[in-house]
């Protein structure tokens, strides 16, 4: 952050705790960035002629006489073409040694989308992965998040699935994430040969976790620029959101806000809707649509963190072992995608919802089988069947390395009916059946 | 002159102004910052200083700034021309705001002062009339808008005069009263009104007793609701609360339908916006949007407006009904404007009830749900209020704040159910914890035995004996197997499974599915309580099993089928004739 000359500089601090801290000043904006000895500040409190200040990076070693200067602007972010390619922290300092982008300053965290000017998402993301796509096909200016542990390879998907999109920017905002995975990440992104359509704002574990705060907001205020300005189909990455809820609960124990479920603030709803319904389809074109990640702890989503998350984006995914194949799986029981309904049929086969619903009820019927294996009952053969297709849709649909087109996912779908079960039993429309089953010869 | 004040503290958006001369509680002030104007409510006052909650961004407020009171509270402007409209949570018409974003401090007019109106009187001159009185009418969208004597004014009047027939706008003068000390009032076809109060200007509020039919099966046959009635919606995430929401809202029988869409996501508004102004209203053909207001505040919104969004929406309610129109006012969702509350109560350092919520929560629920209601006018007419409210109680725990609070005075509850949910048995109601008190109601009873038959509450109440029957039965299978229960067990079980995929599961995706007129409704009750009364003979419980999902896949195909149209008599003669060849083994 660059300092004008001759500002007013404030020696007069009046309180310390340890993450805020407290001036004699005037003329102070609300929400307005100071520097506290060259530690960057914003105004959270305001009483009289005594300003608060939250102090990102924490309070440690500020003294009685800290200068503090006020930049009479909140948080902002230069946006212009020339983010594309680049890394920064959450200040939108850079990261990888470049210079400064030059461009219009916008504060970020700014207005919401008037919900009348918004349009219905109708248009198709394809992944390649079938566990996505033909179970929980996503659409452009939906919001999403993976609901997963944090052992699982939530990183790696969401990197695969950010490249195989047809978006025209990737911005990837990393909330205390390892050093390691922010590595993954550029070097994912740089073997692609995409780095040219990303933008990454990091806060890495090393950092002040309260600084995290403001990755989401820079993330999708450049989102916002590309989508708006540019008319462009931007994606954003959100991991993980969790660590920002904790820092949100952070800083609300320190302002001594009284918490409600789980310790954490009662505006969480608020805090994280704000940020995931800058998801939007435009009329123009332009989209924004927001991936992110939010780490369970043992699987528990009604911790206050996922449960309310679940009330706000359209869907959740969730990845799983599959202990029969040995590989990571979309799980298509408790995944969903709101929006699906939106273009599965319509914007692709008209057999998808059908091939959708008929082979995720015959899986289900192959984990009722399997159960009354376990528990020693004889099975029949339409079990068996079951069981036997169970594996193969596990192994060719489910899995998140399988990489095929929607009609390749269709047409597999059919031939695993044809080779273990009758129409009658897979029990689709027959006009359907009439067109697509697979003959066997 | 209006009352001044100054900004002397400032945390998020409650703001501390130091006031110069009398302020009242919940008065509506607007503080200048950096050349905008942002409107606020003061919502505490400790000597000089009014607390205020400013219901947008505070952002680049400073010390010192400017604030100027209104001398009233929060008022919504009531009069010809809100049907088909978008509001925010403040009545401001979203598509007259210019730019993709919502700008800070734009206030949009909700009416369109320029329009004229085909005006009809209904009074005349001599007559004497008070508040809440028709003096005359426009025709709003195919509805007959009556203008009324302002709900503010108090004591009876005398009409001087009334506007002839003819074409006129919003402002002018339609009429002219003149009150006992012979002082001359002209009305408007406007009229303002605080949100907070609720209108009472009617003669009485009876306990309502009119089915208001919905097209859902589990809602109108099982737990009906009935017109000025209330209810609510609890239910985790993924069960289905909007779905349900949707449905009613197009298919209720009503004349004006106001969607607040309270703290949720804007995409689901948007989806009303895309979808309304091309479907049709089942009950007279013209488009849905004709008869609707919807006022969103979406999650995203500024949270303070949320709160007042909820009562902006009663209050447009409350004013239709004063016309002897049926309103049906839905709320998605109560958690959220309870939530609003209780950042606001967090903020003024309130000592917390349970969960953090402000201690009076439940005195606030009680209020709302208090101002749904079926009346009658001071002219014999009635209207009728009739209120659902879904609410998302934290972790699917239903044994939170909101959710009890609310079950203390909603009248039918209508719980969604993860595990029914995940079966895939929409919609997600579970039939033996929801209920509707208006079943017990005399007045209630009686009228369904005039309109539609006597025997129809017996016959729901036996449903409902059997679907517990039917769970009991399928607890004991689960432990003792199969073979470990005798086959009239399974009998009864498969009875219950029947009324659960003829009458309770329906496909709200589906064109003829999603909605059942009450007569299709009676036909079908009927049709199986009689299966149900219908002794069976089986020797295993496989055999029952399918016989069974035969007689359930005849009934699907009903449901799918046009009432009354060749196919569904097929259908029908198909399943007579496998109820006879049962009983003829």
């Amino acid at each position: 952050m660059s300092m004008k000359a001759f500002q007013k500089i404030y020696t007069k601090i009046t309180q310390v705790t340890k993450a805020t801290c407290s001036v004699k000043a005037t003329g102070v904006g609300y929400d307005e960035l100071a520097s506290v000895n060259g530690k960057l500040a914003q105004v959270v409190k305001m009483v009289g002629d005594e300003v608060t200040l939250q102090v990102f990076s924490g309070t440690e070693g500020i003294p009685t006489n800290a200068e503090v200067v006020f930049m009479g602007k909140a948080p902002s972010l230069k946006v212009g073409e020339q983010l594309a390619g680049r890394f920064f922290n959450a200040y939108g300092d850079p990261l990888d040694g470049g210079p400064v982008p030059e461009g219009n300053e916008v504060e970020i965290g700014g207005p919401s989308v008037n919900p009348v000017r918004r349009k219905q998402p109708s248009e198709l993301i394809a992944t390649g992965i079938a566990g996505i796509d033909l179970n929980n096909t996503l659409v452009t200016g939906q919001k999403i998040p993976f609901f997963a542990d944090p052992d699982q390879p939530f990183n790696q998907v969401m990197a695969m699935v950010a490249l195989r999109a047809q978006s025209d920017k990737i911005i990837l905002g990393g909330m205390g994430m390892t050093n390691d995975d922010y590595l993954f990440f550029k070097n994912t992104f740089s073997n692609a040969g995409a780095l040219d359509r990303i933008v990454s704002f990091i806060n890495t574990t090393e950092d002040p976790s309260v600084e995290r705060l403001l990755v989401p907001d820079m993330a999708l205020t450049a989102a916002e620029y590309f989508a708006v300005e540019k008319n462009e189909k931007v994606l954003v990455l959100l991991t993980d959101m969790t660590n920002y809820a904790d820092a949100l609960a952070i800083v609300s124990n320190r302002m001594d806000q009284i918490p409600s479920k789980d310790s954490m603030p009662g505006s969480l709803y608020s805090d994280l809707a704000k940020i995931y319904e800058k998801a939007v389809q435009f009329p123009s074109g332009g989209s924004i649509t927001i991936i992110a990640v939010t780490t369970l702890s043992g699987g528990d989503i009604t911790n206050a963190v996922p449960d309310n998350t679940g009330y706000i984006t359209e869907g959740q995914l969730y990845l799983r072992k599959d202990s029969d194949i040995g590989k990571v799986i979309v799980d298509p029981f408790r995944s969903l995608s709101r929006l699906k309904q939106l273009v599965i049929g319509k914007k692709t086969r008209e057999d998808h919802p059908q091939v959708m619903n008929a082979a995720i009820r015959l899986y289900a019927d192959a984990a009722n089988a399997k159960t009354k294996m376990e528990n020693g009952f004889d099975l029949t053969d339409y079990d068996m069947r079951t069981l036997a297709f169970a594996k193969d849709y596990s192994r060719e649909l489910l899995a998140i390395d399988v990489n095929l087109n929607i009609v390749e996912m269709l047409d597999v779908a059919w031939e695993l009916f044809a080779k273990y079960f009758t129409p009658e039993e897979v029990n689709i429309k027959q006009s359907l059946v009439d067109e697509y089953w697979v003959k066997k010869n | 002159m209006a009352t001044k004040g100054i900004v002397k503290g400032i945390v998020s958006n409650l703001v501390t102004v130091e006031v110069e001369a009398p302020v009242s509680q919940n008065e509506i002030c607007f503080i200048s910052v950096e050349g905008t104007k942002l409107m606020a409510e003061v919502i505490k006052v400790i000597g000089i200083n009014a607390f205020v909650q400013v219901f947008e961004s505070t952002r680049g407020m400073r010390i010192g700034d400017e604030a100027e009171f209104e001398g009233h509270m929060l008022e919504v402007t009531l009069g010809p021309g809100m049907l088909s409209r978008n509001y925010d949570g403040l009545q401001n018409d979203l598509d007259k705001m210019d730019g993709v974003f919502l700008q800070r401090g734009d206030y949009t007019y909700p009416l369109d002062n320029d329009k004229l109106w085909d005006f009809k009187p209904l009074a005349k001159a001599g007559d004497t009339v008070s508040a809440g009185d028709w003096l005359g009418e426009v025709d709003e969208n195919f509805q007959p808008h009556k203008i009324m004597v302002p709900f503010k004014l108090e004591g009876t009047y005398t009409v001087k005069s009334v506007c002839e027939a003819g074409q006129y706008k919003i402002v002018d003068t339609m009429a002219v009263l003149t009150d006992d000390q012979g002082n001359e009032v002209p009305v408007t076809m406007i009229q303002r009104w605080p949100v907070k109060r609720a209108i009472t200007q009617y003669k009485e509020k009876p306990r309502p007793f009119k089915l208001l039919e919905t097209g859902v099966r589990t809602i109108d046959t099982l737990n009906p609701i009935v017109e000025g009635g209330t209810g609510f919606i609890p239910g985790p995430f993924g069960t289905g609360k909007t779905v349900l929401q949707h449905a009613i809202s197009k298919q209720a029988e009503a004349d004006i339908v106001i969607i607040a869409a309270c703290g949720e996501r804007a995409n689901e508004v948007v989806e009303i916006f895309t979808e309304f102004p091309e479907l049709d209203d089942p009950h007279t053909g013209r488009k849905l949007m004709e008869r609707t207001i919807i006022i969103a505040n979406t999650s995203n919104m500024p949270v303070a407006a949320r709160e007042a969004s909820v009562y902006t929406a009663m209050t447009i309610s409350e004013y239709y009904r004063s016309m002897g129109l049926k309103v049906l006012l839905m709320a998605d969702s109560t958690s959220r404007w309870a939530q609003a509350l209780r950042e606001m109560s967090n903020r003024l350092e309130e000592l917390p009830g349970p969960d953090g919520f402000p201690m009076d929560l439940s005195a606030i629920i009680a209020n709302f749900y208090a101002r749904a209601g079926f009346v009658h006018l001071n002219n014999g007419s009635s209207g009728s209020v009739t209120f659902i409210g879904t609410v998302s109680p934290a972790g699917g725990n239903l044994k939170e704040p909101v959710t009890e609070n609310t079950k203390k005075v909603a009248r039918c509850f209508y719980a969604l159910e993860q595990e029914r949910a995940d079966r895939k048995r929409y919609p997600a109601v579970n039939p033996i914890d929801s209920y509707s008190k208006y079943l017990e109601y005399p007045e209630f009873m009686q009228y369904i035995s005039e309109h539609i038959s006597p025997e129809w509450i017996e016959k729901v109440n036996e449903l409902k004996t059997r679907m517990l029957r039917g769970k009991e039965i399928a607890e004991q299978i689960n432990i003792l197997g199969d073979d470990g229960v005798p086959v009239e067990y399974h009998v009864t079980f498969w009875k219950s499974e029947l009324i659960d995929f003829v009458i309770l599961q329906q496909d709200a995706f589906d064109n003829i599915d999603c909605m059942t007129p009450l007569v299709r409704q009676e036909f079908m009750l009927n049709k199986v309580v009689n299966i149900c009364h219908t002794e069976f003979k089986f020797n295993t419980f496989n055999e029952v099993m399918e016989y069974f999902k035969k007689m359930i896949n005849l009934f699907k195909q009903m449901n799918y089928s046009e009432y009354e149209s060749d196919q569904f008599k097929q259908f029908n003669e198909q399943l007579d004739a496998l109820i006879a060849a049962q009983q003829n083994n």
